[in-house]
């Protein structure tokens, strides 16, 4: 088990150690994005007032899961919408295979969906011989490199033009020179617009679902998902449980917050409604679990639930900025990542929650008041709690528990200066193999006289005064 | 009135200047002021590692050094912050609630409570920034975080208004984290390596000479970064220009 445990920290220093142009490139861009994000958000007095809301919204809908599902299938089967139901991803391949082989397509187009990501759905597909294409750019660039998406948003943010003409240059036949966004981009349609009009369904993901109405809403920039959508004869959503809104006037609070907290800008360019299959058209819904009901009878963490998938606290997270998302080997980077993966796969996910200085701004700028920073740190207790932390970290933090519970032990250790080195403060340096303080870092040098003999020697002094 | 003084045990070992410059400061507003002698730690390293059981020992020893007390106050917003939200490994009794809500980081103590107006002793002439720790912002709330959108204050900056002579310079990033992160900045040493140096080089391009925070533990990790990158810039307690010193 521990062999396939993330190593992110070992991961995020291969991106620093890469070269001196991408972490950089990567954090400037996504800081730009943050910035963004604060003057929008600055330009809309109620914002913490929506994102109250927001929060009350998911969390109620939350604790009627239930009830809202099914008015939600009701109402959609009523607009003739065919519902499926999935308790995890086997079980979404499933009814997704069952829906196109019946159908002989062996071509599809796809819009961004992060759950099916988390259900490994290309793969699986291409398995049975089903062609696959991502219709967003982002998502289109890694999966030509065959990479996952490194953000929840902006799936290639991690790369370069250079990078991208090059792997243009080796997929499509453009000149690997040509670092020009317009260029390479042009030439990215003009590639997919063959495969957008051969494929036998297109499948898009689900951002809000309304109970209500049974309908469902997909936001794109790109109008990626609209095609999808609207050239193929089907469509068929992938839905988690948790995309649930209860009527379509909660609609509008999302809207407001999702895309000024994701990129900065007012709206997603589309915003797009469905409500049943278009004439002469099928619709296909697999409202699909995968581990969210076990999340919701979690105390703790059940609160992830209300993510809109925004990727506001990756752009704002500084340790995301300088790790770049694929650093954390899991379908959820950044601090919502952090809290996500763990719920798929504990051990394997282990060291996520020690990829953060628990700096708190994650909490702050998410949307629906997600308390990520404090998650974060709830699962490091349950980390160290089920002993998943390498046996290094737990025997240097049971010698300093052992340390600092016995005063004059501390005080010896500490008075000897150099040997201090081995405890006080100095748990930063208990691991001497390891010893990385001091790769980018000078030592500090340490006092000749500590607080405590200043203290002593003062107070000493105050008493003598009088008697002279 | 008598109030006591909790110094983090990286403080007393690394910077007492920062101590001592809390001590007096306390003492010329005419506290009295006691600091307690087994205190050790308030067991923050271990708690945010997730090792509750590590860091209950530590706890139960801060509850009983500074049980009884009015006030409790530690020049380290990162250690109070513990204290007041996640001293949690042992069981909530009285006396570690008390303890728990008595417990002020110096700023806000000097801000909030004391409501300081001057210091008419300070008198620092330099261009210097001022770093606020993650834990004295969004934990303790001593300024307004920049992305949640609602008026601006900071009460570190507001203390340091005070201080003759003082040439406040703005960051690009002012609320950034600086990457310490405590065992983090071990155990992710590349990502803290490089968001410490991103921050010295904030407070290079501004012409900072100084470097202020009421969080010597950020500082110690900023300090190695610049030695190291060979950056001449001075790294220094909120406590000691307020009190003119010791430097």
């Amino acid at each position: 088990m521990a062999k396939q445990r993330v190593d992110v920290a070992g991961n995020a220093a291969s991106f620093i150690d890469q070269d001196d142009i991408h972490e950089p490139f990567h954090d400037k861009n996504l800081w730009a994005a943050r910035m963004k994000r604060d003057a929008a958000a600055r330009a809309v007095p109620e914002w913490e007032d929506l994102r109250t809301i927001a929060s009350l919204i998911k969390e109620h809908t939350l604790t009627h899961l239930d009830h809202y599902l099914e008015m939600f299938e009701a109402n959609a089967i009523k607009r003739g919408a065919k519902v499926y139901w999935a308790r995890d991803a086997a079980e979404h391949n499933q009814q997704l295979w069952e829906i196109l082989s019946a159908r002989n397509i062996d071509a599809i187009i796809k819009s961004k969906s992060m759950l099916q990501e988390e259900c490994g759905m290309t793969a699986f597909l291409e398995n049975r011989g089903i062609s696959v294409t991502e219709s967003d750019l982002g998502e289109r660039i890694q999966q030509l490199d065959n990479q996952p998406p490194s953000h929840i948003v902006m799936p290639a943010i991690h790369k370069t033009p250079a990078d991208i003409a090059a792997i243009f240059a080796n997929a499509i036949g453009t000149d690997p020179n040509n670092t020009d966004p317009h260029y390479l981009n042009e030439a990215m349609r003009a590639d997919a617009r063959k495969r957008f009009l051969k494929a036998g369904a297109g499948m898009t993901g689900v951002n809000f679902a309304i109970a209500e109405t049974g309908s469902f809403v997909v936001c794109t920039n790109e109008g990626n998902a609209d095609i999808g959508a609207s050239v193929p004869p089907i469509h068929i959503a992938s839905m988690g449980i948790e995309k649930l809104l209860p009527k379509v006037s909660d609609l509008g609070i999302f809207i407001r917050l999702l895309s000024r907290s994701a990129l900065g800008t007012l709206a997603t360019q589309y915003t797009s409604h469905f409500s049943g299959p278009r004439k002469g058209g099928e619709l296909h819904i697999i409202i699909t679990d995968n581990g969210r009901s076990k999340r919701l009878g979690l105390d703790d963490f059940w609160h992830s639930l209300k993510c809109i998938r925004c990727g506001a606290c990756m752009n704002t997270c500084p340790v995301y900025r300088r790790s770049g998302g694929l650093a954390y080997g899991a379908t959820y980077s950044g601090p919502i990542g952090i809290i996500l993966d763990p719920t798929f796969d504990e051990s394997k996910y282990s060291e996520l929650p020690y990829h953060s200085t628990l700096c708190g701004s994650c909490s702050e700028v998410c949307p629906v008041k997600i308390d990520i920073s404090d998650q974060i740190l709830k699962w490091r207790k349950v980390m160290a709690a089920k002993k998943y932390l390498p046996i290094s970290r737990r025997l240097a933090f049971g010698a300093a528990g052992k340390v600092f519970e016995h005063p004059t032990l501390f005080h010896g250790a500490e008075t000897a200066a150099s040997a201090a080195m081995k405890v006080t403060p100095h748990f930063l340096l208990y691991n001497r193999g390891l010893n990385p303080w001091g790769r980018h870092r000078e030592l500090p040098h340490f006092a000749k006289q500590t607080f405590r003999e200043w203290y002593l020697q003062y107070k000493q002094q105050d008493n003598e005064e009088p008697q002279q | 009135m008598k109030v006591a003084l909790f110094i983090p045990c990286y403080i007393d070992a690394i910077y007492p200047e920062a101590g001592i410059a809390t001590y007096e400061l306390l003492e010329r507003f005419g506290l009295e002021v006691e600091y307690p002698l087994n205190q050790t730690c308030c067991g923050q390293p271990m708690a945010n590692e997730g090792d509750q059981e590590n860091s209950a020992a530590a706890e139960q020893l801060f509850v009983e050094n500074f049980s009884g007390y009015e006030y409790i106050i530690g020049p380290a917003g990162s250690c109070v912050k513990h204290v007041r939200h996640h001293l949690d490994a042992i069981p909530q009794t009285t006396a570690v609630r008390e303890v728990r809500t008595r417990t002020y980081e110096l700023v806000e103590f000097l801000y909030d409570i004391l409501k300081v107006e001057a210091f008419p002793w300070a008198y620092f002439r330099y261009k210097a920034s001022l770093h606020n720790s993650c834990s004295s912002i969004r934990g303790l709330h001593i300024a307004q975080p920049s992305e949640h959108m609602a008026p601006y204050y900071n009460k570190s900056e507001e203390l340091l208004k005070m201080v003759e002579g003082l040439d406040l310079v703005p960051l690009d990033r002012p609320d950034e984290c600086c990457g310490f992160g405590g065992t983090f900045c071990v155990t992710d040493e590349a990502v803290s390596a490089r968001m410490g140096l991103d921050k010295v080089h904030d407070y290079s391009r501004q012409g900072a000479e100084y470097v202020i925070s009421p969080d010597m533990s950020c500082l110690m990790h900023q300090q190695g970064i610049a030695r190291k990158a060979g950056i001449d810039m001075k790294f220094i307690h909120i406590a000691q220009v307020l009190n003119g010193g010791p430097f």
